[in-house]
């Protein structure tokens, strides 16, 4: 479904700045699978989620969606194949229109807009039947202000808009980060949920040890913009908490991080 | 009275410049100083056109044609080329007035002996009054002509403010506001941005151009500077109309900016009257629309200073 072909990015080229985010990414996801991407600050995670979704263009490679070739194609053009959550709870809803207005911009993503009414009869029922479907209350006012509700609210609402109509790809970065943690468990509780019953083909990028090792059917751990363990079926399905700090452990001594980093680490992990 | 009704009226013309502003500064917060560019193109648009003896109506849909052109150029110079907003709005509005020079041909047409809106509004309104000079209203002598005028007007904006709120329910309208809400969700919904900020400036610049027609034909002629300072008068109207209805909601602001407009006029008149000299006109609009952009700001810190000493 998704096909990353020797993918690299540079930041800040020719600068002391310079920064190489990916350095040749090959990387096959399947139709169906769920991904979960881990690494350290900087590794690259939230670069690869970002170079698919098409913030940037990338230096070199080439990236397939569902045998699309969307390399060339901004960010806005390749949107009908994909369903994405930002980590910040406000960037992925508009906090000046109602929850209905919101949900039925989503109801056309990556389709045309024209002339005919946003909320019309049918857009509006189903609009109460998915937030409905959240259980959180919501559906009683679907014409309030998207900008008047939690974080917790806005991220769920913002997965059942990427979700909406079925993506090729559903592109999540960090997007219970910025959540307490009483709401981040619900939105990962949801964002499971969706993906099991629709069966999508997802890319999650975490910080939290927690659910790399609980969440998904494959994890892919990245370190200075590679791709250094790749965990699939059987072996990912064994994988605890534990076993990735460990993994983190080898690659410091590989790497010879210094001690201090390595207590940055932990404290940001553990 | 009929200076009144006089700037009532003006008030009724000038909301479609206030419509414009909501759009592209609440909307998009694109400043868009076109705004002074596209009011005198549109009057220049409809003034050659009915000197040239081209019916009224017809140069008024030319001068709202000519003035999306002009918000396109400039949405096209911001959002293609990468240039500052405000830059692209300078860069338009100093084109337009050349522009402008050359479509009138000199630097004002005088319409007080043409066929305007005006000569048939006025022709409608005897027609139908049977010939009544003016009647007696509220204890004032009101000429009938200018009765008119201000109806018709009304009904004008009352209708254009209607066809704006409905175009911004349809999906394409929603998709624009949310360009201007949050441009991150919406190019992750497929919606070209730039794409909507052109058609926002372009449907901007059209009523702007509409209202620079409109004015024209009303005060009896087109000149070349009459865009001056226009942007800051359709903010003044757009500000005067939030702080009358209190809501953000595009139906109160749309309101709003007619009330605005209207309330503005009308507060230019009585200073006028009241021996405001009108070369400070602009100098007290900029100051008061300077310190209505502040006041919020000044309110919150204020706010906080007391919060501040209660809890300390």
């Amino acid at each position: 479904m998704l096909d990353i072909r020797n993918v690299s990015k540079m930041f800040n080229p020719g600068t002391t700045n310079q920064v190489r985010a990916l350095a040749h990414i090959d990387l096959h996801i399947d139709s169906g699978e769920f991904v979960v991407v881990i690494g350290t600050n900087g590794s690259g995670k939230s670069t690869l989620l970002n170079a698919v979704a098409g913030t940037f263009p990338v230096d070199e490679g080439q990236i397939f969606i569902a045998g699309q070739d969307v390399t060339k194609k901004p960010e806005y053009a390749r949107a009908g194949l994909i369903g994405r959550v930002f980590q910040d709870p406000f960037r992925g809803t508009a906090p000046n229109m109602s929850i209905a207005e919101n949900l039925a911009l989503a109801s056309r993503r990556g389709k045309s807009r024209g002339m005919n009414w946003a909320l019309k009869q049918d857009v509006t029922e189903a609009v109460i039947e998915k937030v409905k479907s959240l259980n959180i209350g919501l559906e009683d006012r679907i014409d309030n202000l998207m900008g008047s509700l939690s974080g917790g609210q806005r991220q769920s609402l913002t997965l059942l808009m990427a979700t909406w109509l079925k993506p090729a790809l559903l592109l999540l970065d960090e997007h219970t980060a910025a959540l307490d943690p009483k709401s981040g468990e619900r939105v990962i509780k949801l964002t499971e949920e969706i993906v099991e019953r629709d069966r999508l083909t997802t890319l999650m990028v975490t910080h939290s040890m927690h659910q790399a090792a609980n969440i998904g059917d494959r994890l892919i751990m990245m370190y200075k913009g590679r791709i250094i363990h790749d965990f699939q079926g059987a072996e990912k399905k064994r994988l605890r908490v534990d076993d990735l700090l460990d993994r983190f452990e080898q690659v410091r001594r590989e790497e010879q991080l210094d001690e201090s980093a390595a207590e940055l680490l932990e404290k940001r992990y553990v | 009275m009929t200076l009144l009704i006089s700037s009532l009226t003006i008030g009724c013309i000038l909301s479609l410049l206030a419509f414009g502003v909501l759009i592209t500064f609440r909307l998009f917060h694109f400043p868009d100083i076109t705004a002074e560019g596209s009011i005198a193109f549109g009057a220049s648009i409809a003034a050659i056109l009915i000197v040239s003896g081209v019916s009224p109506l017809i140069a008024c849909a030319a001068a709202f044609l000519g003035g999306m052109a002009a918000g396109m150029t400039t949405g096209l110079i911001h959002t293609r080329f990468k240039i500052n907003g405000l830059l692209s709005g300078i860069l338009v509005t100093t084109a337009l007035y050349s522009i402008n020079l050359h479509v009138m041909g000199r630097s004002n047409i005088p319409l007080l002996f043409e066929t305007t809106l005006n000569t048939k509004i006025e022709a409608l309104a005897k027609w139908m009054s049977g010939d009544v000079e003016s009647i007696f209203l509220l204890g004032w002598d009101v000429a009938v002509k200018d009765l008119a005028n201000l109806i018709f007007y009304f009904l004008l904006i009352a209708l254009t403010g209607w066809l704006i709120y409905l175009f911004f329910r349809t999906q394409l309208g929603t998709a624009m506001r949310a360009a201007g809400d949050n441009a991150d969700m919406v190019r992750a919904l497929g919606v070209h941005e730039g794409n909507m900020i052109i058609i926002g400036l372009a449907l901007s610049n059209g009523l702007i151009a509409l209202a620079g027609a409109l004015l024209a034909q009303y005060q009896g002629f087109a000149d070349v500077q009459m865009g001056i300072g226009m942007l800051v008068w359709g903010l003044a109207s757009v500000i005067i109309g939030e702080a009358l209805v209190g809501s953000i909601q595009l139906g109160y602001r749309l309101a709003g900016a007619v009330m605005g407009s209207l309330l503005f006029r009308l507060l230019v008149a009585l200073a006028l009257r009241w021996g405001l000299n009108p070369n400070d006109l602009k100098l007290i609009t900029a100051v008061f629309v300077f310190i209505a952009l502040i006041l919020p700001g000044l309110l919150r810190r204020i706010d906080w200073k007391k919060e501040k000493t209660v809890h300390a």
